[in-house]
């Protein structure tokens, strides 16, 4: 399905969602779709169930902090149509919170667990939700945030 | 000058088991089997594994916030060092990114050299694995044959590229420096010679009855679990997964050669380690179409010295020997990137372990860590 | 040309010869670090980039077991050199200061590579690196190169073992300012 009609179907859906253009500059840019944290789930669900959109793989998860508000982005793909969408979310930067999708997509829980300990997301309904990749006692302090200072382990250039 | 680091104290949580009776034991950081630094604690009742747990880390060098103080030409080099044994293919794929956002238009000549260095590192990649594997699966010859043609390949990219493992030959705009009037004389020589020594692999070990009971059966994933644990490369094409990014989103000159994608649907060990001696043929197919056919021209586009990408995000992706390798930059418009996450691919594989694991002895958790082929770098980045 | 082929690694000692068979006459402290530098081995503990260069020194091309370095063991508590080949970051340095204790004296350690010599390509702007293994165990012999190439490992490895036959390594030197009027 080409752009103009993922934009249509996905409409459909959820009325509320925005679309943005992405930022590849040529014809191969991808749809990218602005949703609001409450409806993550069940727009979620519908993106992989829907036989026509069938979306199954999630191929990129992450988080990036602008300085005044999170965005979580999530690239996602379907094998059997071929089409790729970037789903973007924003979070509150005092209280950042979204549904988990680890029960959908069963990658998203080590990438949830990556942004956890990174960003500081928390994430509802998570089954398994610690420390994955750095050392213990670094809860609560989120490395990859642009205010992240540490005077001992970091040599500044 | 020396600063004093602080070292975290290393009370490691541990698993309590939910069964009297069942023990937890610990494999790892410091093992010869797990292929780097990879801490699995392992539930166990009796010698059938009930629950595996990777705790990763232990080679967590915090590239991505490093990167965001980097040029764009500067933080290529930092991406060889995450999975260094596709070091090329790596660059490759940071070196996409960049040229997507500049728009830069590389030269024929520097796309046909690109594409040689990637299945040469492609070949070197899946022989490693084949003399790692083999040896935890408890056959020690085949690690001396297997470093005995890397050597080779090793030679050639040094002649070339000037390193031998960590090479930064491919910047935004084309590669470095013109390929060594030997290069192709010597490819040449390699490829008559490494076409009879594949065959002595498939006689070596492929046939092998023990090697077969081991492998065939033990660790089963199906095909939609595959692609909902995000799994990609030979590890999901042995479950009947088609993931090839070379033939989906064909890049560079891979729409001009002839390969086939090598699919197995049985899902089990065996399946992937046919898939990854196939693909080695394959690769090596790549090489001789293209190594009498390099085009005439530059080998590097014209780019200014300083790179700075307009605002916006960008997103490339390459098929590496482990899976789908991608880069992803946001730019702020400055000369330094503001966001850059790399997705792995033995991220998503190994979160497929826990799955294939479970009911199986620990002998079979060796065979199927050694059939993922993961490089612990990769994964913690 | 008639150039003498140097011998590699001469016997230190003397051998007194009687009709019985022979006598050892010399100071045994040679002849014990002699033995000892002609077979260390090492323990296999590489993380990453640099263990690959490792493995290539220990297979055929570049085979370090010409030297001594024939076994490499997985256990620490057979081991007697351990190549810390690779990054160190904050959460694998107990693990390496544990390995470190559980091997019997007397050991030493190699550090391959800039990231395990002073941290490396990692030095700036990273919150999880240890910037050179030497801030948890104290190393012996450093070597240059990222990864440094198998001859460099090589001339390491025989560096080590002319530092144990000279008598300079830190245990030889603490056993020498313990006990300074010793005569063997």
């Amino acid at each position: 399905m080409t752009n103009e009609e993922l934009k249509i179907k996905l409409s459909e859906l959820i009325p509320t969602i925005t679309f943005e253009e992405g930022g590849q500059p040529i014809a191969s840019a991808w749809l990218n779709v602005n949703v609001e944290a409450k409806d993550w789930h069940g727009f979620a669900n519908s993106l992989k169930y829907n036989p026509v959109l069938s979306f199954d793989y999630l191929f990129c998860e992450t988080c990036v902090d602008w300085k005044t508000h999170l965005t979580m982005v999530y690239h996602l793909e379907s094998t059997q149509h071929r089409h790729i969408v970037v789903i973007k979310s924003k979070l509150d930067r005092s209280k950042p919170e979204i549904e988990t999708v680890s029960d959908i997509w069963k990658t998203a829980e080590f990438h949830e667990r990556e942004v956890y300990e990174l960003f500081g997301v928390n994430f509802l309904n998570h089954p398994d939700l610690r420390l994955l990749i750095l050392p213990d006692g670094w809860e609560g302090r989120n490395p990859l945030r642009k205010d992240f200072e540490d005077t001992i382990n970091m040599v500044k250039l | 000058m020396y600063r004093e680091t602080q070292i975290v104290s290393d009370d490691t949580k541990t698993a309590s088991p939910d069964v009297e009776g069942d023990l937890v034991i610990n494999v790892g950081p410091q093992h010869p089997a797990t292929h780097g630094v990879l801490h699995l604690v392992i539930t166990l009742s009796g010698e059938t594994i009930k629950k595996v747990e990777p705790h990763l880390g232990y080679i967590h060098r915090s590239i991505e916030k490093m990167c965001e103080s980097l040029s764009y030409r500067q933080f290529i080099y930092v991406t060889s060092r995450m999975d260094y044994l596709s070091s090329h293919i790596n660059n490759h794929g940071c070196a996409l990114c960049v040229e997507k956002g500049l728009q830069i238009e590389v030269p024929l000549r520097a796309q046909v050299i690109r594409v040689l260095m990637d299945e040469l590192t492609r070949l070197a990649s899946h022989q490693l694995w084949w003399g790692a594997m083999a040896m935890d699966v408890g056959a020690l010859t085949p690690f001396f044959l297997a470093f005995r043609e890397r050597e080779m390949i090793n030679d050639i990219m040094e002649e070339t590229c000037g390193a031998r493992l960590t090479m930064n030959y491919i910047v935004p705009g084309g590669v470095m420096v013109d390929i060594h009037p030997n290069f192709q004389q010597r490819v040449r020589e390699f490829i008559t010679h490494f076409k009879n020594k594949i065959d002595e692999y498939d006689e070596l070990l492929t046939g092998n009855t023990i090697f077969q009971i081991r492998t065939k059966g033990v660790g089963y994933v199906s095909k939609e679990d595959a692609i909902s644990y995000g799994m990609s490369g030979p590890s999901a094409r042995g479950s009947g997964v088609q993931c090839d990014i070379r033939k989906l989103y064909p890049y560079e000159v891979y729409s001009k050669v002839q390969f086939d994608e090598i699919i197995e649907t049985e899902g089990d060990s065996f399946a992937r380690y046919i898939v990854r001696m196939k693909e080695m043929r394959q690769s090596l197919s790549i090489v001789e179409q293209l190594i009498d056919n390099i085009p005439e021209g530059d080998f590097q586009a014209k780019t200014k010295a300083v790179l700075k990408l307009p605002k916006g995000e960008f997103y490339s992706r390459v098929e590496t020997a482990r899976g789908d390798f991608g880069v992803y930059i946001i730019s702020e418009g400055g000369t330094t990137p503001y966001r850059i996450k790399f997705r792995s691919p033995g991220f998503s594989n190994l979160s497929a372990l826990d799955q294939m694991a479970r009911g199986g002895k620990i002998g079979d958790l060796v065979a199927i860590m050694g059939t993922l082929d993961l490089v612990i770098p990769d994964i913690d980045r | 040309m008639d150039v003498k082929p140097e011998i590699q690694n001469p016997f230190p000692g003397e051998v007194h010869p009687t009709p019985t068979g022979g006598v050892l006459v010399t100071a045994i402290d040679d002849v014990i670090n002699w033995a000892r530098s002609n077979s260390l081995w090492p323990l296999v503990f590489g993380t990453s980039c640099c263990a690959i260069e490792m493995m290539s020194t220990a297979s055929a091309k570049y085979d370090w077991s010409r030297f001594g370095f024939e076994v490499a063991r997985a256990t620490p508590r057979q081991a007697d050199v351990i190549i810390i080949a690779g990054t160190i970051v904050n959460k694998m340095a107990p693990i390496l200061k544990r390995l470190y204790d559980q091997m019997a004296d007397p050991k030493y350690v190699i550090a391959m590579g800039a990231c395990a010599t002073s941290g490396g390509p990692f030095f700036y702007n990273t919150y999880s690196v240890v910037k050179g293994a030497d801030h948890v165990i104290p190393v012996d012999v450093y070597i240059a190169g990222c990864p440094p190439r198998p001859e460099a490992l090589l001339h390491a490895l025989i560096t080590l073992q002319n530092k144990i036959k000279s008598g300079l390594t830190r245990e030889q030197i603490r056993g020498d300012l313990k006990n300074p009027n010793a005569t063997t």
